[in-house]
């Protein structure tokens, strides 16, 4: 394999469905071995951008390769495999039934009795699926994506229905596979989730990214503080310009300004600008999630990029 | 990973094999509701149409009256097989198994390929099922033509397991055969298959030679000599046949554009 092929390659992506745009020109490449979590809130285009990875769907414009190729070839091909959200099951099917029927698409595929076992449902593979619970069914699309040995594993929110016991096996399986150099790819919108597995965490907020960078890069930029000021008629071309400013949000007269070095953005209001007034206050990692992707958040281009 | 890419892929016929075939076999027998109306009904439905005393004696043909029956039940239980096996896809698509299945190299032509080939097996099951009951009743007809009744018979329903297909991706429903038994019912007695069509006014008569089933049953009842316009049945199926084949393929291609 050449190692200069990315493993997903979406290069400004856009998806409409009719008068709504769920993707908004989205750029995003992931190398081979990286474990990345594609986090933000339900509705931020996560699961349209992992449809079109996957080839379910086309964009609207833009283009996306997976392994250098087309994604319906790789997934053909069982180099890239998915748990989703909305693959559905037949009750009637016996759990090994279904890994079997599976097994017999792929060429090659691992062994039946393997994959039931790395998924923890080895016990239960004579069960009907209808009287499997959720978490077992989830399991069981686990162990499908398994079958292929995929190069490249995209999870749709994986873990919905498990128990504790159950997402913290799940976890452990495929944080081994990523150790033995597994692209993993998975999008949640749990925050704990992304930084306990992911190497790299992508935000997304209405179909934008809205920051990319390691986990502790996200931390860092959450531990930054909040200044805010009044100020008439703000300048906000040259406190963007300020170190470590990552987000400026006016708001009438207030200008909420943040960043992680918030002495020098008070600093700079006081000796440079009109602005008084001024309060600083922290924000702990989910009010950075929620301002980052909530609804009012200033547009990506100060944040984190 | 352990797998190479080069040695990576694509399974030959576009994923049909006799495993899946298996695999969807065994389903479908497990499932009670398929089994008691491909070998249950149609047999019951003889037994109360076909076992008049008066029938064995009487003779169409080269069969007897019994025979005759047995033969047109046999045919209605094929049509509710194999119905009923290509509308398996609207449950399938309704519980988005077939979406599951979009992750895999399963190729859309050998999945229906295979609906339809589990549904000509129960529509051969039904088939036989009559049969036997029949011959215990005293149906009466020389084995080369009752033989060639059943093969008639079993292979003109290829009509309805494509008509199956068309409804299973026309109406996205999980109960879609509650819709279809009804309709079948209709279509079989337009047919000819419950009672012969002469008994019906001329106006009936000339609609009913349009319907789908019509000509399933006058091809059918042909080994037994008697009267009915082959050509026309032919004509039927083959126009029928076009009709829901077309349109099962128009539903399919709109189906694996959006899911």
């Amino acid at each position: 394999m050449n190692s200069s092929t990315p493993a997903v390659s979406i290069d400004g992506v856009v998806k409409r469905f009719g008068p709504v745009t769920a993707v908004d020109g989205l750029s995003l490449q992931i190398q081979p071995g990286e474990v990345v979590a594609f986090l933000g809130p339900n509705g931020a285009g996560k699961t349209t951008t992992v449809d079109m990875i996957l080839g379910l769907s086309q964009p609207s414009e833009g283009s996306v390769q997976i392994f250098g190729g087309d994604p319906r070839r790789a997934v053909a091909l069982g180099r890239v495999a998915a748990v989703m959200q909305t693959g559905g099951l037949l009750k009637d099917f016996t759990v090994r039934e279904t890994v079997e029927l599976t097994a017999s698409l792929f060429r090659p595929s691992r062994p039946v009795d393997e994959v039931l076992d790395r998924a923890g449902i080895l016990d239960i593979g004579d069960r009907m699926v209808g009287k499997a619970s959720g978490g077992q069914q989830q399991r069981l699309r686990f162990a499908l994506a398994l079958l292929s040995d995929p190069d490249l594993l995209i999870l749709d929110e994986p873990t919905t229905g498990m128990d504790v016991q159950g997402r913290r096996d799940f976890w452990a399986a495929i944080r081994s596979d990523a150790a033995r150099g597994r692209t993993t790819v998975f999008a949640t919108h749990y925050l704990e989730e992304a930084d306990a597995y992911a190497d790299r965490i992508v935000l997304v907020r209405k179909g934008k990214i809205v920051a990319d960078g390691t986990a502790a890069e996200i931390k860092a930029l959450s531990a930054g503080r909040t200044v805010r000021a009044t100020w008439h008629a703000p300048d906000t071309d040259a406190i963007a310009k300020v170190e470590g400013v990552d987000s400026i949000d006016v708001r009438g007269e207030s200008v909420l300004i943040h960043g992680s070095d918030s002495d020098a953005i008070a600093r700079y209001l006081l000796n440079h600008t009109t602005a008084c007034d001024l309060e600083i206050t922290s924000r702990n990692l989910e009010e950075a999630f929620v301002a980052l992707t909530g609804d009012d958040a200033l547009t990506p281009e100060g944040a984190l990029a | 990973m352990s797998i190479a890419a080069e040695t990576r892929r694509i399974p030959p016929f576009g994923g049909f094999s006799p495993t899946f075939y298996a695999l969807e076999l065994k389903r479908m027998l497990r499932n009670k509701r398929s089994m008691i109306f491909t070998l249950i009904a149609p047999s019951v439905f003889f037994l109360l149409f076909g076992s008049d005393a008066s029938y064995r004696t009487e003779r169409v043909g080269h069969g007897n009256t019994t025979a005759y029956i047995m033969v047109s039940m046999a045919v209605y239980g094929a049509m509710i097989a194999t119905t009923a096996g290509g509308a398996m896809v609207a449950t399938e698509r309704a519980l988005g198994w077939s979406r599951q299945l979009r992750l895999t190299p399963l190729k859309p032509v050998a999945y229906v390929g295979i609906k339809v080939l589990v549904a000509m097996t129960m529509g051969a099951a039904a088939i036989v099922a009559v049969f036997v009951v029949g011959n215990l009743r005293g149906a009466d007809l020389p084995f080369g033509r009752l033989i060639l009744c059943g093969v008639i018979g079993w292979g003109c329903t290829l009509v309805f397991a494509a008509f199956g297909l068309f409804m299973g991706y026309l109406l996205p429903s999980e109960n879609v055969m509650q819709l279809l038994g009804p309709s079948l019912a209709l279509l079989a007695l337009a047919g000819g298959l419950f009672t012969p069509l002469d008994n019906f006014s001329q106006g009936f008569q000339d609609f009913a030679k349009f319907t789908p089933a019509y000509g399933v049953g006058v091809l059918s009842r042909a080994p037994f000599g008697s009267d009915g316009n082959v050509s026309l049945a032919v004509l039927n199926i083959a126009v029928w046949t076009a009709i829901f084949v077309g349109g099962a393929a128009w539903r399919m291609s709109k189906d694996t554009q959006r899911v």
